[in-house]
């Protein structure tokens, strides 16, 4: 570790830093939920969680959580996904693949698109 | 880079680790492993959150979801609910006043919600261990303002307009302190950090050195550089292993990244920190006991004056700080005095830490602003009495400290206000007392102490007290008279007036203040040989009610002494001669027979 000399290290530091504890403090923009209920798990919810987890890193987008939850109810629909961002109505996604994640994140969360085709429904049951 | 989709912050401050946090962590790993998840979950050990009464505790967050009193059971539980599939489990969940499930405490709970955190303000949050999640924090930028766009005067002028005055008891001007330091001649100086704490209950500043080492080395720089040292001890009791190993490790990541050792942060300033070990003797918190005792010397205190501003550590000018004071320091040079102002009294300015603990429900460490009242502390962030029992009073600032009855607890908290009752701010220590505590017997706790712990270099102090002790001793047997309860007061008062250093000069506070409101109790105790909370042993009977008492033999049972007789399902009857009165009996008891009198029957 070089010695410190300057106020630019230091910022350096402080935001490289906080980018990965940002995970863990709240006063977000919003959240996606992630159903990991036994049949999530079983329709691959663990490797739809790491590729949105992967999409946002990619896309830098740190203002989201990541949140699971358990069973959403709609097993036969499994991965399922809800994105939660304030202000708007909450969408439940199905179907949620790897790379639907991947589409969602981009579309929807960066972008202010819904992705049509995978909305399983909209507002709150 | 691997995803982190938890982090799981677990309680490593003293009272978690001694309630189990290393079994539950080493749970969580096991668990975590056999997943396979170890990649996605990263567990922090933190310094103390404070709520201790409810440890072992973890925070897993993205979601804020606080898990309270953890075993290695639940640990895996909570792995393979929470973890693996996101169900949160209820049982482990903070319950709140009314058996309420309360998942994020922190925005809901007053034990949480009323505290402003300065001092303590990265306490929980980060890897101790960790010097960049401190700088994540804003850790070590006012070092880079102080030393490069502050002139010494210019940090000292901050601190003294913020108004922060010490937290190691004697509520002392900080910034006038430094000014001292600074103007008195010398090249050579001190800068020292009193982390002696040493008083019953208190545990602050051993919190924020496991919790939050760097903020002491970065502060410590600052007053370096403020006062023209290049030289710093951290003096900090053996007692305190953590907070030693945690320290060092943080020097050592401080010289890696330049906040400590030559040309810091290409300043020109050089400054080093060397970290001494006190044998644990509470004197050696007084400051000038702790230079005999960093010299090398038997911890013993100095006459004063000279000051340590001027003939300190090695006879050269030294300041010493208290831990939870230089704590404040970092925030308010990055801040301003002004930002510090906004919290507090005009003339305690800022928050304080205070250890709770005794007869309230939410026993731990918060931090308040200054001019809260002793109300809204003890019922709102201490939830109240646990037993629905009337709480009596409060005992602040520990053996040199006073008790502040109920009566009295609407009044603000603050250096003068508690001082003026006849108690003190002190360290922080609050101890809540009820209708089940004898103010004898508390007061008679603190001497003992103050016995203990008088290192015999002056008269008033080494005689006097042990008399006190003797006189309470007598009083709490049922021996004392009348005149003894003079004596004390006027020993008290000369013990006070003709003592050395603040151990003598103090010791007779906890006295003091409880003749002071409760002369009735030491009355009692010595006309009528009677204890009014019946805890004094010498002065009750334990006595069954006949009418209530259904002869299950359960007390029989119990009793150590074999001096419970009776048939079954007749009603028994406690032999007073034979009695040890260790109160065995009343717990077993299911039918409220079982009670204390005092004075105590023939």
């Amino acid at each position: 570790m070089p010695k410190i000399k300057s106020l630019e290290e230091l910022m350096k530091i402080k935001e490289e830093t906080l980018k990965n504890v940002k995970m863990r403090e709240s006063g977000k923009r919003g959240k996606i939920i992630v159903a990991m209920g036994t049949c999530g798990i079983a329709a691959g919810a663990k490797e739809t969680l790491n590729a949105i987890v992967e999409a946002l890193n990619e896309f830098g987008v740190e203002d989201i959580k990541v949140v699971q939850s358990g069973c959403m109810g709609l097993c036969e629909v499994e991965p399922t996904i809800k994105v939660e961002i304030e202000g708007e109505i909450p969408v439940t996604y199905g179907h949620v693949t790897p790379e639907n994640a991947k589409r969602i994140v981009k579309q929807h969360i960066v972008a202010g698109d819904l992705v049509g085709d995978l909305i399983v429904k909209q507002g709150e049951e | 880079m691997p995803l982190t989709t938890n982090t799981i912050l677990i309680c490593a401050g003293g009272a978690c680790i001694s309630s189990g946090e290393e079994s539950v962590k080493n749970a969580l790993e096991r668990k975590i492993k056999e997943y396979n998840l170890q990649e996605a979950i990263k567990i922090v050990e933190t310094g103390c959150m404070g709520a201790c009464s409810i440890g072992p505790l973890m925070v897993i967050y993205p979601e804020g979801v606080y898990y309270q009193k953890l075993t290695p059971k639940a640990a895996e539980k909570i792995v393979e609910e929470h973890l693996l599939k996101g169900r949160i489990v209820e049982e482990y969940l903070y319950k709140g006043d009314k058996g309420k499930i309360v998942p994020q405490p922190q925005e809901e709970i007053p034990f949480f919600s009323r505290q402003v955190k300065i001092a303590t303000r990265n306490l929980g949050i980060i890897d101790p261990l960790n010097i960049e999640e401190y700088i994540a924090r804003d850790g070590y930028f006012a070092l880079y303002k102080a030393l490069k766009e502050m002139k010494p005067e210019e940090v000292i002028n901050t601190i003294k307009e913020s108004g922060l005055r010490g937290r190691g008891g004697a509520g002392f001007p900080t910034g006038l302190k430094w000014e001292f330091a600074r103007k008195a001649p010398g090249d050579e100086k001190y800068m020292i950090c009193n982390a002696d704490e040493g008083d019953p209950g208190a545990f602050m500043d051993r919190s924020i050195l496991e919790g939050d080492p760097h903020t002491i080395i970065e502060a410590m720089t600052i007053a370096g550089y403020a006062i023209g040292a290049n030289k710093g001890y951290v003096y900090v009791r053996a007692e305190y292993p953590i907070a030693i190993e945690r320290l060092s490790e943080a020097l050592k990541q401080a010289h890696e990244y330049g906040f400590l050792g030559e040309n810091i942060l290409d300043s020109g300033f050089s400054f080093d920190i060397e970290i001494r070990i006190g044998a644990g003797a509470f004197v050696c918190g007084e400051e000038t006991a702790l230079i005999n005792s960093i010299e090398g010397k038997r911890g013993q205190p100095r006459v004063k004056p000279p000051y340590p501003a001027q003939k300190g550590l090695w006879g050269k000018p030294t300041n010493i700080n208290n831990v939870e004071t230089l704590a404040c320091v970092p925030p308010i040079i990055k801040n301003g005095p002004q930002w510090f102002r906004q919290w507090g009294t005009e003339k305690s300015p800022g928050t304080k830490v205070f250890a709770l603990a005794g007869k309230v429900k939410n026993t731990g460490l918060v931090e308040v602003p200054m001019g809260i009242t002793l109300r809204e502390l003890i019922y709102e962030i201490g939830g109240g009495s646990p037993t629905g029992k009337k709480i009596k009073a409060v005992q602040t600032g520990g053996p040199s400290g006073g008790v502040i009855p109920e009566e009295y607890f609407d009044t603000p908290v603050d250096f003068e206000s508690l001082t003026q009752l006849g108690a003190i701010i002190g360290s922080g220590g609050m101890i809540v007392l009820d209708e089940d505590d004898c103010m004898v017997d508390v007061a008679k706790f603190f001497l003992e102490f103050t016995v203990d712990e008088s290192c015999g270099k002056c008269t008033p102090c080494r005689e006097g007290t042990k008399i006190m002790y003797e006189i309470l001793n007598k009083i709490t047997n049922g021996e004392g008279t009348e005149d003894d309860i003079e004596t004390l007061e006027k020993l008290g008062n000369i013990i006070k007036d003709s003592s050395l250093c603040g151990l003598g000069q103090t010791a007779p506070n906890p006295v003091l203040s409880t003749l002071r409101y409760y002369k009735d109790e030491y009355i009692a105790h010595v006309r009528d040989k009677a204890c009014p909370a019946k805890k004094c042993r010498n002065l009750i009977s334990y006595v069954i009610d006949t009418s209530k008492c259904v002869g299950c033999t359960a007390c029989a049972r119990v009793c150590p002494a074999s001096c419970i007789d009776g048939e079954i399902k007749k009603p028994h009857e406690i032999d007073q001669e034979a009695c040890i009165k260790c109160g065995s009996c009343i717990e077993v008891c299911r039918f409220g027979a079982i009670s204390k009198v005092s004075p105590a029957l023939d």
